[in-house]
């Protein structure tokens, strides 16, 4: 028989409700044998004893339900974040205040290289807190004419080149007519690039490669590491092309014996007939292995609230933008739905608006009809604008979903001015509302666009806070317990994993998230705060430390 | 510039028709090797006698035509397009349904050694207004049907010839930048949909075709960009127009006309002064082109 390992810990946070807290859990074989004191674990034979945690709080591994691998990828490029962001190597980045410190830390990192021709390229440059003021090539000149500069911006969507990057693309011309190409009064694009078709040709100069959708190996290397020091144990990756050398690596990368997550990478539906998407799934699906479940789908019905990509319902934009662009079909939504639920697999729909919500719902309903599967669990993505009726017509449809719970403190003030104004923005992510229809909640970073830590993601769902400090929806704030709940079990209810992860309970993966505070005892204000020491995943033990 | 590879871009909502069009356009190449981009290949069902050879992402077709599917990355399909040996001569790009053309149409146009060559929104008879009333669908289909230079009418047979008026009516309303046609089976000729293809059709040979009519004109030296202003906007029934002629200042020209919109570009090499002229015959104005290249 396997040896068992009974840690003690200062206090163990179960988030299973018949035995809400512990002192003392048994481990055997990367499983739980059981939570409670030492005496009740004993029973179950010899063991040692492991004091490490004695003066740690343990809680279930956090479950990120919606992130990118593509947050371990930038971070092989220079952050020129406003706010505060720790890389994969437990190294604070400074959120960089001005202009003139973004093309100072571009320019630092440019003259570190041998090569004068290679590109630098940044990312997270975030200029609405910069009064929104407009980048321009000869900013971005200042790093370097010698060699191409590209900064991606924090909505992903935009990026500022500088004139050498242009010249690269053959785009240092007069004439260009596209939109997503502004031009200086020179007539020659100022350099900012609006929109994926706009930044594709450039960003290939810039160091930018065309597929940043798909883990790249040291990309998932660093996107492990920082699941370790934010105390997340199974992450998702949301979503991803899985061309066959994407999955051969991703086999390889996680099943060697000291990756320290279990990632879930949704298949992205573009690029197959919905007939052969679901094979392809379907065969994925068996290849999962302990740390790579596949097998789920993943469609992006619009665009995003910021970007005035998503699709609104009446009446539209505040600022009275056009509405935004469907990037699926509704009747290849419905196909995808009903192909879904007959082959028995899952699918999470990424809506922002709620229009796309609303379509989600009534593509959904039909199809249901026609193969029905209670236990479906398709999942809302974002859902960033949902209303009362329409969490209500999702529960009892069998959905779940999973609100952008911090989004509020990067874009609350831009939302409530701009994009939808008071009312929508106060109702916003409305987790509050969610829970009161009786849907299964989980909440998300959808890392790198914020960052992986679900403990701050947590903490914009019960507080609301805008980056101005305003309280935006103090209706729709929920309680601690319940944001914990959505970064553990919640989360992993909308993956099916529930029954092996999100609580620490018998028969359960040994996944702990090592905290230095109890999250339930500080004010809700400091969870964001609470300092994560590392994980135990499988019941291997991952000190942030040491990483 | 007469190196660049034409692209014509191809919208309009599922079921308008696309694939019918986009088949009958590869069995009747005549010799052109068209070079057909695809979102996926579910999506474009090719007819079967007309496949030679089908890989994971392409199809050969007889004829030396192409059909590929870029799954998400248009970019990289047409330069790899632009790289073939033999190179196509032409590109389609089949636009997904809910995909905006002009958006495609820009994207063509930054990327060096391809030129647009028109916007195509096909529109079935049967569903269209419907389509353009519906809470999800209507502001997407009417934002196609604005950015087309040709908009084709599908599937005449399947409504009353009232209806057909009245969904003609609609579209004239709605799109009234772009030239419209009526057709169906996509039988469309050719030079209507591309364009003319200078390098491959012989230019002088004046043709009708079914309800189509081509007229050659020899266009006296004069103001080309004038000129093409007057033939797009001028009222002639034009749905296209290429050809050479020779600027106030000598230099030849290159005047190329879809619908309401031309183009005029300056040629490197040295041309013949000749214009072709295609439109429906119930609409060319005949004597209208006739005295104003006389």
């Amino acid at each position: 028989m396997s040896d068992i390992t009974i840690y003690a810990a200062k206090k163990i946070i179960t988030m299973n409700p018949s035995r809400p807290v512990a002192s003392h859990v048994a481990v055997r074989d990367g499983r739980i044998l059981g939570a409670g004191t030492l005496e009740e674990l004993a029973t179950w034979g010899a063991h040692t004893l492991d004091e490490r945690f004695a003066d740690k709080v343990l809680m279930p591994g956090f479950v990120e339900g919606h992130a990118h691998t593509m947050e371990g990828s930038l971070w092989s490029k220079v952050y020129c974040g406003w706010f505060d962001r720790a890389d994969p190597d437990g190294k604070t980045w400074d959120g960089l205040k001005s202009l003139d410190d973004v093309i100072a830390r571009l320019k630092a990192a440019a003259d570190k290289l041998s090569d004068d021709q290679a590109p630098v390229s940044g990312w997270q440059l975030d200029p609405i807190y910069m009064n929104n003021s407009r980048v321009s090539r000869a900013d971005l000149d200042r790093v370097s004419e010698s060699r191409p500069v590209g900064v991606l911006h924090a909505s992903g969507h935009i990026m500022n080149v500088n004139t050498r990057a242009l010249e690269l693309a053959g785009l240092l011309k007069k004439g260009v007519n596209h939109p997503g190409i502004p031009l200086g009064d020179d007539g020659l694009p100022t350099g900012e690039l609006r929109g994926p078709d706009a930044m594709t040709p450039v960003g290939l100069h810039v160091g930018f490669e065309r597929n940043l959708l798909d883990a790249d190996e040291d990309g998932l290397q660093n996107f492990a590491k920082l699941c370790v020091r934010s105390g997340t144990t199974t992450i998702t990756d949301l979503a991803s092309r899985m061309d066959p050398d994407t999955v051969e690596m991703m086999l390889r990368v996680t099943g060697a014996p000291g990756f320290p997550a279990c990632i879930v990478p949704l298949r992205f539906f573009m690029g197959l007939p919905a007939a052969e998407l679901i094979e392809e799934v379907k065969a994925l699906k068996e290849r999962s292995t302990e740390r790579l479940r596949m097998g789920r789908i993943k469609v992006v019905a619009d665009g995003s609230i910021q970007g005035f990509s998503a699709r609104l319902r009446w009446p539209g934009y505040h600022n009275g933008a056009e509405n935004g662009l469907w990037y699926i079909a509704p009747d290849h939504l419905a196909e995808l739905y009903e192909r879904a639920l007959e082959a028995g697999l899952q699918i999470h729909t990424h809506t922002n608006g709620d229009q796309a919500t609303q379509l989600a719902l009534d593509k959904l309903a039909p199809a249901l009809q026609k193969h029905p599967n209670p236990d479906h669990r398709f999942t809302l993505q974002h859902c960033q604008l949902a209303d009362a009726a329409q969490f209500k017509q999702a529960a009892k449809l069998g959905m779940c979903v999973n609100l952008f719970a911090n989004h509020h403190f990067y874009w609350g003030d831009e939302h409530y001015t701009l994009t939808v104004g008071p009312e929508r923005a106060t109702r916003m992510n409305a987790c509050r509302t969610a829970l009161d229809a009786g849907l299964p909640l989980a909440v998300h970073s959808d890392a790198p666009i914020t960052p992986l830590a679900p403990l701050f993601t947590a903490w914009g769902a019960v507080t609301r806070i805008t980056a101005s400090g305003r309280v935006q929806g103090e209706e729709e704030r929920i309680t601690v317990n319940e944001a914990l709940h959505a970064i553990t079990l919640g989360a992993a209810y909308t993956l099916h994993m529930d029954g092996e992860i999100g609580s620490i309970e018998t028969g359960k993966r040994a996944d702990f998230a090592v905290l230095e505070a109890d999250p339930t005892e500080v004010e809700p204000e400091a969870l964001k705060d609470v300092p994560v020491w590392g994980t135990v995943q499988g019941g291997r033990i991952f000190a942030a430390a040491d990483l | 510039m007469s190196e660049t590879l034409p692209v014509t871009v191809i919208g309009g909502y599922l079921g308008a028709g696309k694939t019918t069009l986009l088949n009958q356009l590869l069995r009747n190449a005549d010799g052109l090797k068209l070079a057909v981009l695809v979102n996926e290949f579910g999506a474009l069902a090719i007819d079967e006698d007309l496949i030679e050879a089908q890989s994971d992402d392409l199809i050969s077709i007889a004829g030396g035509c192409v059909c590929c599917s870029f799954g998400s990355d248009l970019t990289a399909a047409l330069l790899d397009m632009g790289a073939r040996n033999p190179r196509p001569d032409h590109v389609i790009i089949e636009a997904s349904g809910v995909a905006m053309p002009a958006a495609i149409a820009a994207n063509v146009g930054l990327q060096a050694g391809f030129s647009l060559a028109g916007i195509v929104v096909l529109a079935d008879s049967e569903t269209i207004r419907q389509q353009a009333r519906d809470d999800y669908l209507g502001d997407t289909v009417i934002r196609q049907l604005k950015e087309a230079d040709l908009v084709v009418q599908t599937k005449p047979s399947l409504v009353s010839s009232e209806e057909v008026q009245t969904v003609a009516a609609f579209l004239e309303t709605t799109a009234p930048q772009a030239a419209h046609i009526v057709a169906e089976q996509g039988q469309i000729p050719r030079d209507v949909l591309l364009g003319v293809e200078s390098r491959k059709v012989p230019v002088s040979a004046p043709h009708a075709d079914g309800d189509y009519e081509s007229i050659v004109f020899t266009p006296r030296q004069t103001d080309a960009v004038a000129l093409a202003q007057t033939l797009a906007t001028g009222g002639y029934g034009l749905v296209r127009a290429k050809g050479f002629l020779r600027d106030t200042a000598g230099k030849t020209q290159l005047i190329q006309l879809v619908g309401k919109r031309a183009e005029v570009t300056e040629f490197a090499h040295e041309m013949p002064s000749e214009l072709v002229c295609i439109g429906l015959k119930a609409q060319l104005d005949k004597a209208g082109l006739e005295a104003l290249f006389k």
